[in-house]
């Protein structure tokens, strides 16, 4: 399996194939939208979805760990599908989740489906978490980012499509900018939102690239090469007061649009 | 009929178009009612139609208000207002007309009980396009209720004529046995005489669409008073509507009926053809069935009829008379279209019908059916097991599948028990089974049914009407300002709005590109296979082909050798720096695309370095880097073993029947109480359950239904396997030095290009790759990377006549 680099704000980051970015430097590992429980909440609505969607997402995670050994685990919000979410742990999912925690430093980073920390698990819940030029968000696009500020962010699933010669092939990718990065979802039963979706235009500046998730490695494309003309970003004319360098101007904040559940 | 009605039996009419099966299958109930007027449902007519129900019941209503009869005739569809549906509940009409959707809605009430009580008589209308589908084993699960709601009921069954009328007596017998359904079979009518236009000049070697006939199509449609113009794909209808249209210089009435256009506008072509207002419609097979048109003089088929039975069905469109015959014209595309269509009139004259015996009754159903049955009223599993098994479908349903589908029902069947207080179905001290609340029927009653569209997208005129429905990932593919053709129309794509593509009127410059569906194209029968392979090896049966073919498969002779009808040959020669292998397999798309999967999966291993393969209904090519020479390895009928497994198991395919599986067993939903109005869907992905359970509980009833039902018809294994035994030992591999006349047509399909092996990771890094070395990094110069977008898509998906057109 092998992980791609990637450099924003002058820290070099790797994306892995698994769907987790690395930030060697911190020893640190990201993993975005474990949607943990989603079968249950289904369940209790009266869809009966396989209840093996915890074990398959944390076995997942057992092998990134294990492979990257990191010191620090960012959970990028949403890492349960509702509130209730980690009371409905299966015993031997909770002791999985424990044993995997064990010895790590963990970040629960809040999101919209678990907006309160997990009881009964370690680690510390944050709304935000702000380490070195990088903030780790679970909605990025905004608050505005300062030069040399870079944005680690979740909630979009984004997925992409590749056009090959046997027709049009979609994947869960990682989202970069020159100073963001969104994370594909990791949960099992996670669905994604292609990048070409309005919703997703301020993430998807024209000179970003999207990584989509293969067996052993990332398939990169520019984000111009899977948006059709006329889509994507529309930069704001640029404000008398607009300071920043090209290619460096944020996103602008008034049109992201929250989608509360994906 | 009377005899039958009178000795209380079953019965099974079989009878053409034309013979006054539906009158026939009505009388018995009409003169008892006459006889003995009486309040309450007696007879109950179920189509597979609305528009049919809505018919049969004006055709009903007219004889018996002038003959002065209080016989009330009613019907109830998913279009029936709400007060008067209620009011059915209150006091049934004595007729009711409705659809297989609607009966088991009405059977899942807890009052069915009352209603159905009195029930005499049940009329199963084009029975034979129910039987073997998932509507039908739904029906047939409904009818086995009935029967347990009122035992004395007697059931009709209307067919058209079949190739297996046994496994319809037994669909129509209350006991799911053959010999209890009395058999009435109305032989003869006149023969359809048929013929076959060739387009004026070059006959074309490859493309389906037919376009190059459609000055003759025009003039044939001048010549006739109405004719129905049936094609095989709605892309096919749109393309010959739009070249029918550029021809129309007297501006005959010429419209288009398919699928994808909303009911209004369908039901206002219709309303149209019954008023005598057209004279030709251009139509799919969502005209195959319907209401009696009376006044058609002419059927044109245009592209290859595919199956006997379906091309008879089609014929019987025209000419709703028995004693006259139907004419019809078949107007094959290319050279290999030509030789099928030979075949089939051959066929049709010799009296034969084919079609494959209608499959086993799928667990799905059977899943929805239980719940319908739960919300009903409580039951006792052993009773519904036996009512079950007596509807043919399920005759052979094991106790264990049974089993294994009500739990299910109850709480996922998942080995892992964790949902007991989730809970859909309970359990009394008794051991019956009783649903948990409302809730749980009111989201059953939402989704009845067994019909699954694909995920579509409402196309809206911008500040216009709907126009209908096309795939999303059509609509996914176009970019604004993009044209493309619907609904005989040339469109402009604008924007997404929410879940509707909104557009304009278009036109410019550029050909339109058209919108295909997915699975809308039926394979080769195995009869019609069959016959043409007996017909290219028999040159005294070439005198019926035209000049071109008979030449085409005189080189063939010279040059290569004709395909035996038992044995396989394939053919090997160079071309443009690669190996081709073409085999003349004969048995279907389908079939041809799993064994080109199989195929190519073993040339890797043999060293030859397959690189993609395409499928036609008749032959099978590869492509390699190095000459594949051993054939005996090749298609040999181990085969069929692990490669094969692990492909469906990995296919898209097998995801798509179990996305259909998921839908109506009640694991994904299509609506949801209260979200329909928001466009937000409470759905998970269908792909990602598959995954999930793959891996957890590979032997989980849903997936034992997918494999099952991906095993019978979307991979054709069972023709494969039957070519490989044909083939054994009788492999003919002719080494060529240059592509042989029989092989070109495959040469120049430009259909769905399929890759060797199948693996998708592959595809993903070969096309990053390509985008890597097209842009070199220069991806801020993005104006450039949009050319380049433009010009690489090595296999845009648009049907290849437009593209050729384009050329």
């Amino acid at each position: 399996m092998i992980a791609a680099p990637l450099h924003i704000v002058n820290e070099r980051l790797m994306l892995c194939p698994t769907g987790v970015l690395l930030w060697p430097a911190q020893r640190l590992m990201a993993v975005a939208d474990l949607h943990l429980e989603k079968a249950s909440h289904f369940a209790a609505r009266g869809r009966m979805l396989p209840p093996y969607d915890t074990r398959e997402t944390l076995r997942k995670l057992a092998f990134a760990l294990r492979r990257y050994a990191p010191h620090h685990l960012v959970l990028l919000g949403d890492s349960f599908h509702d509130a209730e979410g980690h009371s409905r742990l299966a015993e031997e999912d909770r002791a999985t989740l424990l044993g995997l925690l064990a010895g790590l430093r963990v970040t629960w980073v809040l999101g919209n489906h678990d907006p309160a920390p997990p009881e009964n698990l370690p680690g510390e819940a944050v709304e935000e978490l702000a380490l070195g030029p990088m903030r780790f968000r679970h909605i990025g696009g905004g608050p505005i980012l300062r030069h040399k500020e870079g944005e680690i962010s979740g909630h979009y699933h984004p997925k992409a499509s590749l056009e090959t010669r046997a027709g049009r092939v979609s994947r869960p990718c990682f989202l970069t900018g020159p100073q963001h990065v969104v994370l594909p979802a990791f949960g099992a039963l996670t669905g994604g939102l292609d990048v070409r979706s309005p919703v997703l235009a301020p993430l998807a500046p024209r000179n970003g690239r999207v990584f989509l998730l293969g067996t052993d490695r990332l398939h990169s494309a520019p984000v111009s090469f899977v948006m059709p003309e006329g889509t994507g970003t529309k930069m704001p004319a640029p404000a008398e007061d607009d300071l920043l360098p090209a290619g460096h101007r944020p996103p602008p904040l008034e049109t992201v649009k929250v989608r509360r559940r994906l | 009929m009377l005899d039958a009605a009178r000795a209380g039996e079953s019965t099974l009419l079989i009878a053409p178009t034309g013979a006054g099966k539906t009158l026939a299958g009505f009388l018995p109930s009409l003169l008892e009612l006459a006889a003995a007027p009486r309040e309450g449902l007696h007879t109950l007519y179920v189509s597979p139609l609305k528009a049919l129900a809505v018919d049969i019941a004006r055709n009903l209503t007219a004889p018996v208000t002038e003959m002065g009869l209080s016989i009330s005739i009613e019907t109830r569809t998913g279009d029936t207002p709400a007060n008067r549906r209620a009011r059915q509940r209150e006091a049934p009409p004595n007729i009711l007309l409705t659809t297989p959707e609607s009966l088991t809605l009405l059977l899942s009430l807890p009052d069915a009980g009352e209603m159905f009580a009195g029930l005499s008589c049940v009329v199963i209308d084009e029975i034979h396009a129910l039987a073997g589908t998932k509507r039908g084993d739904q029906l047939a699960l409904c009818l086995s209720r009935l029967s347990a709601l009122a035992p004395g009921a007697r059931r009709v069954g209307l067919s058209a004529t079949v190739a297996h009328p046994t496994a319809l007596r037994a669909y129509v017998a209350p006991s799911g046995i053959p010999a209890d359904a009395r058999l009435v079979e109305v032989k003869g009518g006149a023969l359809p005489e048929l013929d076959i236009q060739l387009p004026e000049g070059h006959l074309p070697w490859g493309g389906h669409m037919g376009l190059a006939s459609a000055p003759e199509i025009y003039r044939r449609i001048e010549a006739a008073r109405v004719t129905i113009v049936f094609v095989n794909t709605r892309a096919q209808a749109e393309l010959i509507f739009a070249a029918l249209w550029r021809l129309n210089e007297a501006v005959l009435p010429i419209a288009l009926h398919h699928g994808s256009l909303t009911v209004e506008q369908r039901r206002k072509v219709e309303a149209a053809m019954a008023a005598g207002k057209l004279r030709a419609v251009v139509a799919t097979s969502s005209l195959d069935l319907g209401i009696d048109w009376g006044d058609v003089d002419q059927v044109i088929q245009v592209g290859a009829p595919k199956g006997v039975s379906r091309l008879l069905q089609r014929v019987g469109r025209a000419n709703h008379r028995m004693d006259e015959p139907s004419r019809a014209t078949l107007v094959p595309a290319n050279r290999f279209e030509v030789i099928e269509c030979v075949a089939a009139l051959g066929a049709v004259r010799a009296g034969k019908q084919d079609g494959d015996p209608p499959r086993p009754g799928g667990l799905d159903v059977l899943a929805q059916h239980i719940l319908a049955m739960a919300c009903h009223g409580p039951f006792m599993p052993d009773d519904l097991f036996a009512e079950v098994t007596r509807a043919a479908p399920y005759a052979a349903l094991s106790r264990r599948d049974f089993d294994d589908t009500l739990r299910f029902v109850e709480d996922g069947g998942y080995a892992l028990r964790v949902y007991d207080r989730y809970r859909r179905l309970f359990r009394d001290a008794e051991g019956r089974m009783h649903v948990r609340g409302p809730a749980v029927a009111r989201q059953l009653r939402m989704n009845l049914g067994t019909i699954i569209e694909q995920p579509l997208v409402k196309l809206r005129m911008r500040g216009g009407p709907m126009l209908g429905e096309v795939e999303e990932w059509f609509v996914a593919s176009l970019r604004p300002g993009d044209n493309f053709l619907f609904a005989g129309q040339v469109l402009r794509f604008e924007a997404m709005e929410g879940v509707t593509a909104v557009v304009r009127p278009g036109g410019g410059p550029g050909e339109p590109r058209v919108p295909a569906y997915s699975g809308s194209r039926m394979p080769l029968s195995t009869y019609l296979a069959s016959e043409v392979r007996e017909i290219l090896h028999d040159p005294t049966r070439w005198h019926a082909l035209p000049d071109p073919v008979r030449e085409w498969l005189d080189m063939q002779r010279l040059r290569s050798e004709l395909p035996e009808p038992d044995g396989l040959l394939v053919e090997t020669f160079p071309r443009g720096g690669r190996w081709f292998l073409v085999a003349y397999t004969f048995e279907g798309r389908l079939a041809h695309q799993t064994l080109g999967m199989l195929l190519t999966k073993r040339m890797e291993r043999l060293g030859y370095a397959p690189m993609g393969y395409v499928s036609t209904d008749y032959v099978l090519s590869a492509w390699s880097a190095f000459e594949p020479t051993d054939m005996d390895t090749l298609f040999a009928e181990d085969m069929l073993g692990e490669d094969l497994e692990e492909w469906m198991a990995e296919s898209s395919m097998l995801r798509r029947t179990f996305r259909n599986i998921a839908m109506i067993a009640g694991l994904i939903e299509k609506h949801h109480p209260g979200l329909e109005k928001s466009g937000r869907q409470m759905t998970v992905n269908s792909d990602l359950i598959y995954d999930v359970l793959r891996r957890h509980e590979p032997d989980h009833v849903l997936l034992r239904a997918t494999r099952a039902e991906a095993a019978s018809g979307l991979t054709d294994i069972s023709r494969i396997a039957a070519l490989l035994a044909r083939a054994r030992g009788r492999i003919r591999h002719r080494v060529l030095d240059c592509v042989s006349p029989l092989a070109v047509p495959a040469l120049i399909e430009v259909g769905r290009e399929w890759v060797a092996g199948g693996a998708e990771d592959a595809l993903l890094a070969e096309a990053a790759a390509l985008v890597e070395e097209a842009t070199g990094g220069t991806e801020h110069f993005h104006e450039a990377l949009i050319d380049v977008n433009e010009a690489l898509p090595a296999r845009p998906r648009e049907p290849r006549a437009a593209r050729r057109s384009r050329r």
